[in-house]
């Protein structure tokens, strides 16, 4: 565990008028490293990730990407710091190409490619998430594994070394699972640091170096996969009272 | 002292208006830029009922607030919903509300200078001085002023106190939440968007007491009850109700002080305060 | 440039070229008068549609800018040259949009909208009441020796230039930029674009043309008071006409611009009183029955006849 920290959540609170949807959470993200960001539904996960993007501001605490901090940035400052990302429910730019799509990480990204340099980029992304066929089509025709697919490239086009991905996995079928947890462990080796929201355990168990478990806003355990999953107060805050 | 009296007076009244278009923009979702129309419709009928049939323009209201119902209803149903339906998401359906509403105000000015002309219209309803502190108000304000109030406390308790009114409530909070615990939402917005059409009226025949109105003048109508509704936040009855008054203060400060050919200025003048300062509304709450 | 981009080009430069020589055809007056009017709807709805065409941003303010560049017009002439007050109502109408694009286009749509819808009135008040308290005149006399030619070859430059400007954006990062925050202005954040800084850069534009439109048509007036230049009716037919041609494509505008401007000649002259109405119901029509404008509806017939004779 020698890799450097890369993104770093000091005891951040969000709250939305009275709720108060994180407590008090902090942790870090080192390079090559994939964190599994779990908890129940509600509990705070894809507020995190809306945080660290610049969707929203902390109320209290900071956030930093190497060293700088990023949380009163707005968005766009973010992204062009390097920090890309899916949505849970996903966003494709529907009256753009395919392609078009995914450009638009290279053109705005910390990259700023432009013109042929941008769209050779683009296309060695769709590539690489399987997507060569669909280049040149309107993204109307695409199934929803495939609008993911998509998106994922365009949150590579802009070079990110910090991707979040929320509910990336979630809907694959067996086949395609695999496919994309060996696609998410190959950006790992590239150095990238990878934050992961995610439902489906099997892909939590052999993707995640170490996991952080949420309920309620706060954080419950952290650690390697394996033992987190088994601490009692993660299996209650999971399954209610009864079952612990 | 004169100035903070009259305004609550003014205040009160476009209070009224923007009850009009909380109901509309805030619960039926539509941004109807076709509003102040409807408020100069309702002066004219009160006009009409007062120099024509020679009786109490607030006998106007008989006919016009049902008429106003009548019309915004069918407005909804058959202009107004088929874009609702069109709409892939809500801010297209804010683009497409936009300009349909946009182009309705055109027709209804076009209609009522056909009906009425292009003159000023105004008539004298209790032109007489009525004392407050010992200062003389024009008497036609002071009753104005209690109709409206009277109006905006029938309307806060029906929303407050009814069952449709807690299915508006529940509307203008979340419409697919309100379709799932078996509200009526296309039903519920219809009414919603007609009922701020009938107060809107209201509020056009009450205003048409003591102002003098011609048929192009809706989208001013408009513009203050588009401001005061941000200003106060959307869908936020009390934050109107404030910024009403708030309005009504500052126009009837600049009419006095510097002229009355200004107050439109001074209704933008708080729109651009209130959009640097508070977008979110007198009462919102910070996204921080 | 690619060839198709060179001959499309030149085809322009061509038609521009052709449509200078107009003024020199024999009995051109009537011609020329209905010229004139479809040359500046064409460099309004244009440069309306540079903006609301890709951010779905709908400005009502067209008259103010158009006003503000008419007065400055109207105040200055005599005592300046003018040339430069056609450079001074550019500026001005940049003001104008900077001040009204840093207050409302950071917030969302709707605000734009309201902000817009009652600024040719605010304007127009305030006009009035500086004309009334300090120079005691409604209206002002515009004499200049500008003939109703100079204004259509000025106003066919502009029309050049607006195409040639949106034909450049198209082209550039900017133009991308706000092809994406027209789709999803959270993504264009999240892909690092600043969508305030785009939005008011084409606003910006749009404003300074409108203006620039204002202060080339003032001579045509004559007599300038508030309530001519500051009409909400011109805003409102701006917006039809690109509405109708269609605003997603550079020159859809202009497809709308000639039939309307034409029936609105013959809707002038033959009902007067009823142009108002007019005006509603055919903005009506055109919401409810082509939403994406005639192009638009082109575009869609030529997408289905390419799949139906793919197919068979």
């Amino acid at each position: 565990m020698a890799e450097r920290t890369v993104l770093d959540v000091q005891s951040v609170v969000k709250r939305f008028g009275g709720l108060l949807a994180v407590d008090q959470l902090s942790f870090a993200v080192r390079q090559n490293e994939v964190l599994g960001l779990i908890g129940p539904n509600g509990s705070g996960k894809t507020t995190v990730l809306n945080l660290i993007s610049g969707v929203f501001k902390p109320t209290t605490g900071d956030i930093y990407l190497d060293d700088r901090l990023i949380s009163d940035r707005p968005a766009r400052h973010i992204a062009r710091a390097g920090v890309g990302r899916t949505f849970q429910l996903v966003r494709i730019l529907p009256s753009l190409t395919v392609l078009e799509n995914v450009m638009a990480g290279a053109v705005f990204g910390h990259k700023r490619l432009w013109g042929r340099e941008a769209r050779k980029y683009a296309e060695r992304q769709l590539e690489r998430v399987g997507m060569a066929h669909a280049m040149g089509m309107a993204t109307a025709a695409l199934t929803y594994i495939d609008e993911k697919r998509v998106e994922l490239a365009r949150a590579l086009a802009s070079d990110p070394r910090v991707l979040l991905l929320d509910e990336w996995l979630a809907g694959l079928n067996p086949t395609e699972l695999q496919t994309g947890i060996a696609l998410i462990r190959s950006l790992r080796e590239e150095g990238r640091s990878i934050v992961l929201v995610e439902h489906v355990m099997d892909a939590i168990r052999s993707l995640c170096d170490r996991c952080v478990v949420m309920s309620g806003g706060v954080k419950i355990a952290e650690g390697a996969p394996a033992e987190t999953l088994a601490d009692r107060e993660v299996i209650r805050a999971y399954l209610g009272d009864e079952d612990a | 002292m004169d100035i903070l009296i009259t305004g609550i007076l003014l205040g009160a009244t476009y209070s009224l208006i923007a009850m009009g278009l909380t109901l509309q923009y805030g619960v039926a979702r539509i941004m109807n830029l076709a509003n102040g129309e409807m408020l100069v419709a309702g002066a004219f009928g009160a006009f009409w009922v007062f120099t024509a049939q020679q009786a109490s323009p607030f006998a106007a209201a008989l006919v016009v607030v049902p008429g106003a119902f009548a019309l915004n209803w069918l407005i909804y149903r058959y202009l107004l919903r088929p874009l609702v339906r069109r709409a892939k998401n809500r801010g297209m359906l804010e683009v497409d509300s936009i300009l349909a509403t946009f182009g309705m105000s055109f027709v209804l000015v076009g209609i009522m200078l056909m009906v009425f002309g292009g003159g000023y219209f105004t008539y004298s309803y209790l032109a007489e001085p009525f004392e407050i502190l010992g200062s003389p108000f024009a008497l036609n304000r002071v009753v104005a002023c209690l109709v409206a109030v009277a109006i905006s406390g029938l309307l806060y308790w029906g929303l407050n106190g009814t069952r449709t009114g807690m299915a508006l409530r529940a509307l203008a909070v979340d419409p697919a939440a309100a379709g799932l615990v078996a509200i009526d939402v296309p039903r519920m917005s219809a009414f919603s968007f007609a009922l701020g059409g009938a107060v809107t009226a209201a509020g056009g025949i009450v205003l048409s007491t003591f102002l003098t109105m011609d048929a192009s003048i809706g989208v001013v109508f408009t513009m203050k009850a588009l401001i005061i509704v941000i200003m106060g936040g959307v869908g936020d009855v009390r934050g109107a109700i404030v910024a009403a008054v708030i309005l009504g203060l500052a126009e009837t400060a600049v009419a006095s002080l510097i002229d009355p050919g200004l107050t439109l200025a001074a209704a933008y003048l708080l729109f651009v305060l209130v959009l640097l300062l508070r977008p979110e509304g007198l009462f919102g709450r910070r996204q921080s | 440039m690619s060839r198709a981009e060179i001959r499309s080009l030149t085809l322009a430069a061509a038609a521009f070229a052709l449509l200078a020589f107009l003024p020199f055809l024999k009995d051109s007056g009537y011609l020329l008068s209905v010229s004139v009017s479809i040359a500046m709807y064409t460099v309004l709805a244009t440069s309306w549609a540079l903006f609301s065409g890709p951010t779905h941003y709908i400005s009502l303010a067209t008259a103010a800018f158009y006003g503000l560049g008419a007065y400055v017009v109207a105040a200055g002439i005599g005592a300046i040259s003018y040339p430069l007050l056609l450079a001074l109502a550019g500026t001005a109408g940049a003001v104008l949009a900077l001040a009204v694009g840093v207050t409302t286009l950071r917030l969302t749509g709707v605000y734009f909208v309201i902000f817009t819808l009652g600024l040719a009135e605010l304007i127009r008040q305030v006009v009035t009441w500086v004309q009334n308290n300090l120079t005691g005149s409604r209206g002002m006399y515009v004499f200049t020796e500008i003939t109703e030619r100079i204004i259509y070859w000025e106003l066919l430059g502009l029309a050049a230039l607006v195409y040639l400007v949106g034909w450049l954006v198209a082209r550039s990062r900017l133009g991308f930029a706000l092809h994406i925050i027209g789709n999803d202005e959270l993504v264009a954040a999240h892909v690092g674009i600043n969508s305030a800084a785009a939005k008011l850069i084409l606003f910006v534009i749009s404003g300074v043309f409108a203006a620039v439109v204002g202060a080339v048509m003032a001579p045509r007036y004559t007599y300038i008071e508030p309530s001519i230049v500051y009409s909400p009716e011109l805003s409102f037919q701006v917006v039809i006409m690109a509405l109708l041609g269609g605003a997603h494509r550079l020159w859809g505008p202009l497809v709308g611009v000639i039939p309307f401007a034409l029936l609105w000649e013959l809707i002038a002259a033959r009902f007067p009183t009823q142009t108002v109405l007019l005006l509603g119901v055919a903005f009506l029509l055109i919401v409810y029955l082509i939403p994406h404008g005639v192009v638009g509806r082109i575009e869609f017939a030529l997408e289905r006849l390419r799949w139906g004779t793919r197919r068979g």
